[in-house]
């Protein structure tokens, strides 16, 4: 088997993971702010108050200035499965692609189809309409959310598909169990909600800004607490889904849970600690200065007093089996490739599920070429293949945690802003007011670190323990990486710093027209019967 | 016929209906964004220019997206092998399909005049460059791309980038998308303004019209000097896998074979030409209207011209031609293309009533003096 250069597979990892966390800097705030926009104009429509369309029109300008690096950047990622991982998409695209056209169909012909009345509408539709056609901008973005979730989900855990050694890819064997794979379920709920605290944290603080500053104090102390609100109840949602999805990966990604939580040998239940720190030493398969909470771990992930969790360790010394296995499947289909003999196949079909752990395997063997190993090699490549078979735990370790440090941090920011909003009372606390708006960036940065968590602790297997990461990518030349490179860095560096700036300019100009009863006391201020308006 | 066979000529045909909405809405849009510095002369008149495609330039541009999605999940084969072995290609297309929205979004944010300027300047980058490529990846297609398989699926490149940059044929297949392009969006431009943009406009449609025609003619005698492929053996219902069960021939003006035995494709290089010229005179008549529905038969007449040429062929490999990728071997499984066709089924005529709701709700002429005054413009 010709090997692409790891080079090239690394700049391939490299380059995706950049331009997927730079598109994921848009999508967050994108699923949650068009629900806020919903909602905003939903009071404007029933109270008819001038106040609230000011704010679905503010707020919507921003989202504007947001959603066209969010369409921009999920171009590339379309583009990027077909130039970078064409092994991958040719190897896997009946399942992955399917839900991905889908998602151009249902989703976003939808969102962005309306996306412009929504903007271009309002001296053109009725109220009812336009509300109509800003419900079906959330609905549009969300399900896209949807839909790119459950084809990642088929990557993460694999399910109604088989190998079909006649093709040399994976067969679509049932929509129902791709569509209704759990961790698609449970991922989609988790991120489309960290998209609302992300959107009510950007609300929120800017209206934390205003007030501040006490400019726009009534539009401000409005969207505050609509922001606030619709913030603490996503964030208790995120936090509950979270743990759906801690014990789905507990049940098929055990690598991964192991790895998240720095766990290197299998749990002793019931005391085994939950590590709250801890320096993941990945050379040395081990933790320095744990710090852990006895009796937290089990529970936490299995909702059971006495069930062990794996280790990595445990898992890795559990593998040599499907390796060795897994090598005669590669050889087996290999050679049926060229010859079409029925007894390769038969070969092939004993060992067929080991076939993911062959190709991890298949890089060690002599010249790379699975026909020249011999019982000699064996156990040399068992061993090479074993140290591959678990992600970066320091990275997968860290990211993970920083993700649920600032998931209870936002818990705790919203909480408080709800409480001080109701009592109308926040502008007496200036210094958490300054807090909310500097608190802007975090659940933005808590979603990469979720995905992160996420798409590290998949490795090395771009399909979850059937393909490998290294075989997936395009058979390029490294030059090819780097002139791609390139232009990404520079043009998405052009991008990110325009659309910083059309932002502060937005954000700081504020809303427009301005109201001459926002300079009035607004100490009482209620949503339903506001005087001023 | 068996069900297998049938889903491929049916995903077959729906890429080739999907190419051609592409051609048609993205290339309208993408023609204003070329237009977009000479029809407006002042600020005032390219914000008009760019607030008549305002509303739905976001919509259309998710025809493209689809394009790649459908060949993705109907035909994964062909996505991976094509987009990886134009790589440098597409990924010029990539950055300047990625200014667009940007550009949409950003230009009037701000009144400094070299901001404007620049996005002014991105937006004939992100009209002409896609466009252009668009055409010349089928004129690429037809001579065939240098690429094989081993035995595991993965495919090799056989051939450097810059034969597929600069490549006179490709070149003029490149122009002549970019024609049409110009003459859909000059004529949209004239549905929905008012002089000077209208005038400016309708110069340039009439131009687009002519230029395409010329080309496509052009086009068609080259064809007979190009090198074509025919697939001798191969059975239509095969398990879609591209390193066996097809030979195939290559010989100089093989690509007329089908319209040698079926005369009446001809129907189609005939529509093509016919429309082109006759949407050039009918937008000197200033009947915009008919001549943005001449422009779909212009779109029709081109894809199909190539599909007919080409038949079954998507992609054909110059240095393997058996392992060249066709309708046959590079699909998706029965059952994954029967689960897309019905979700197709219910969401395409579904799009095509909400965009046509959309432009029924934003009919009418823009007006520069609204433009300059609405703060939620482009």
């Amino acid at each position: 088997m010709d090997l692409i250069h790891p080079w090239v597979v690394d700049l391939s990892r490299f380059q995706f993971a950049l331009t997927a966390l730079y598109h994921f800097m848009f999508v967050p705030l994108t699923l949650g702010l068009t629900f806020i926009l919903a909602a905003m104009e939903t009071v404007y429509v029933v109270t008819g108050k001038q106040l609230y369309k000011d704010m679905t029109q503010f707020w919507g300008k921003l989202f504007g200035i947001n959603f066209a690096l969010g369409v921009a950047t999920g171009l590339t990622m379309e583009f990027e499965f077909g130039t970078n991982w064409s092994m991958y998409s040719r190897f896997f695209g009946d399942i992955f692609g399917t839900p991905l056209a889908i998602e151009g169909l249902m989703a976003f012909f939808m969102e962005s189809t309306f996306v412009g009345l929504m903007f271009f509408g309002w001296d053109r539709l009725s109220r009812p309409a336009h509300l109509a056609v800003t419900y079906l901008v959330a609905l549009g973005s969300n399900l896209s959310a949807l839909w790119i979730l459950v084809a990642n989900a088929s990557m993460n855990m694999p399910m109604g598909t088989t190998f079909d050694p006649e093709t040399m890819r994976m067969t679509f064997d049932s929509f129902v169990k791709v569509v209704f794979n759990p961790d698609a379920q449970a991922k989609f709920v988790h991120t489309s909600l960290a998209g609302y605290v992300t959107a009510s944290m950007f609300v929120m603080g800017i209206s934390a800004f205003y007030l501040l500053r006490r400019k726009h104090r009534m539009f401000a102390a409005h969207s505050f607490r609509i922001a606030a609100l619709f913030g603490i109840l996503s964030t208790i949602a995120v936090i509950t889904l979270g743990d759906v999805l801690g014990r789905l990966d507990y049940e098929h990604q055990p690598t991964k849970v192991a790895a998240m939580e720095g766990l290197w040998h299998t749990s002793k239940p019931p005391a085994e600690p939950w590590i709250l720190f801890a320096i993941p030493d990945d050379k040395n398969q081990k933790n320095y200065f744990e710090i852990g909470v006895p009796y937290v771990l089990t529970p936490l992930l299995t909702h059971t007093f006495d069930t062990p969790i794996k280790g990595l360790y445990e898992i890795q010394d559990s593998a040599g089996p499907r390796i060795e296995s897994g090598l005669k499947a590669v050889a087996a289909l290999k050679r049926y490739s060229e010859q079409r003999q029925m007894e390769d196949l038969a070969v092939f079909k004993q060992h067929e599920k080991d076939l993911g752990y062959g190709f991890l395997a298949s890089r060690y063997a002599p010249e790379q070429n699975v026909d020249k190993i011999t019982s000699d090699h064996m156990p040399q490549i068992i061993e090479k293949t074993k140290l591959d078979l678990f992600p970066n735990v320091f990275v997968t370790f860290w990211s993970f945690r920083f993700m649920v440090f600032l998931g209870v941090y936002f818990f705790v920011i919203f909480a408080m802003a709800s409480y001080l909003s109701l009592r109308n009372q926040l502008e007496h606390y200036p210094w958490f007011l300054k807090a909310c708006t500097w608190s802007i960036p975090l659940p933005f940065v808590a979603a990469e670190f979720g995905w992160i968590t996420a798409e590290i602790g998949r490795q090395p297997w771009t399909v979850f323990d059937i393909l490998p990461t290294f075989m997936s990518a395009s058979s390029h030349t490294a030059s090819y990486m780097v002139f791609s490179l390139i232009g990404f860095v520079t043009l998405y560096s052009i991008f990110i710093i325009a659309e910083l700036y059309l932002m502060f300019k937005y954000a700081r100009l504020g809303p427009q027209p301005h109201h001459p009863s926002d300079d009035n006391k607004i100490e009482n201020i209620s949503i339903i019967s506001s005087k001023n308006n | 016929m068996e069900y297998y066979i049938v889903l491929k000529l049916i995903w077959a045909g729906l890429l080739c209906i999907l190419l051609i909405a592409l051609g048609l809405m993205v290339g309208m849009d993408m023609g204003v964004g070329t237009l977009l510095r000479f029809v407006g002369k002042t600020d005032a008149e390219r914000r008009t220019a760019l607030n008549i495609i305002g509303p739905h330039w976001d919509g259309n541009q998710v025809w493209f997206i689809l394009g790649g999605g459908a060949i993705f999940a109907a035909f994964p084969t062909l996505y991976a092998t094509s987009f990886s072995t134009f790589y440098v290609v597409m990924i010029l297309l990539l950055f300047s399909m990625i200014l667009r929205p940007v550009a949409f979004e950003y230009r009037s944010k701000t009144e400094a005049h070299l901001w404007r300027a620049g996005w002014d300047w991105a937006f004939l980058i992100s009209g002409f460059v896609p466009m252009f490529i668009y055409g010349a990846a089928f004129g690429n297609i037809l001579q065939g791309v240098g690429y094989h398989f081993l035995w595991n699926g993965q495919y090799i490149q056989d051939s450097s980038f810059w034969s597929y940059l600069i490549n006179p044929f490709a070149i003029l297949c490149g122009l002549m998308s970019v024609s049409l392009s110009i003459y859909q969006g000059g004529v949209m431009l004239m549905m929905r303004s008012e002089n000077p943009i209208y005038d400016r406009a309708r110069r340039f449609a009439m131009i687009g019209g002519i230029a395409a025609a010329v080309l496509f003619i052009i086009g068609g005698f080259w064809i007979f000097q190009i090198k074509g492929f025919v697939l001798t053996e191969g059975d239509p219902a095969m398990p879609a896998n591209p390193m066996h069960g097809q030979h195939v021939d290559t010989y100089v003006g093989a690509w007329l074979h089908n319209y040698t035995n079926h005369p009446i494709l001809w129907f189609f290089p005939m529509l093509g030409t016919v429309c082109m010229l006759l949407g050039a005179l009918i937008v000197k008549g200033n009947k915009p209207h008919l001549a943005w529905w001449i422009g779909l038969g212009s779109w029709v007449g081109t894809i199909c011209t190539v599909a007919a040429a080409m038949f079954p062929f998507f992609m054909p490999s110059t240095t393997t031609p058996n392992h060249s990728l066709t309708i046959w071997n590079c699909s998706s499984s029965a059952y994954g293309l029967a689960c897309m066709l019905a979700v197709a089924a219910i969401f395409v005529p579904l799009i095509i009533s909400y965009t046509s709701w959309c432009y029924y709700v934003m009919r009418g002429k823009v007006k520069t003096s609204k433009v300059v005054n609405d703060t939620h413009s482009y």
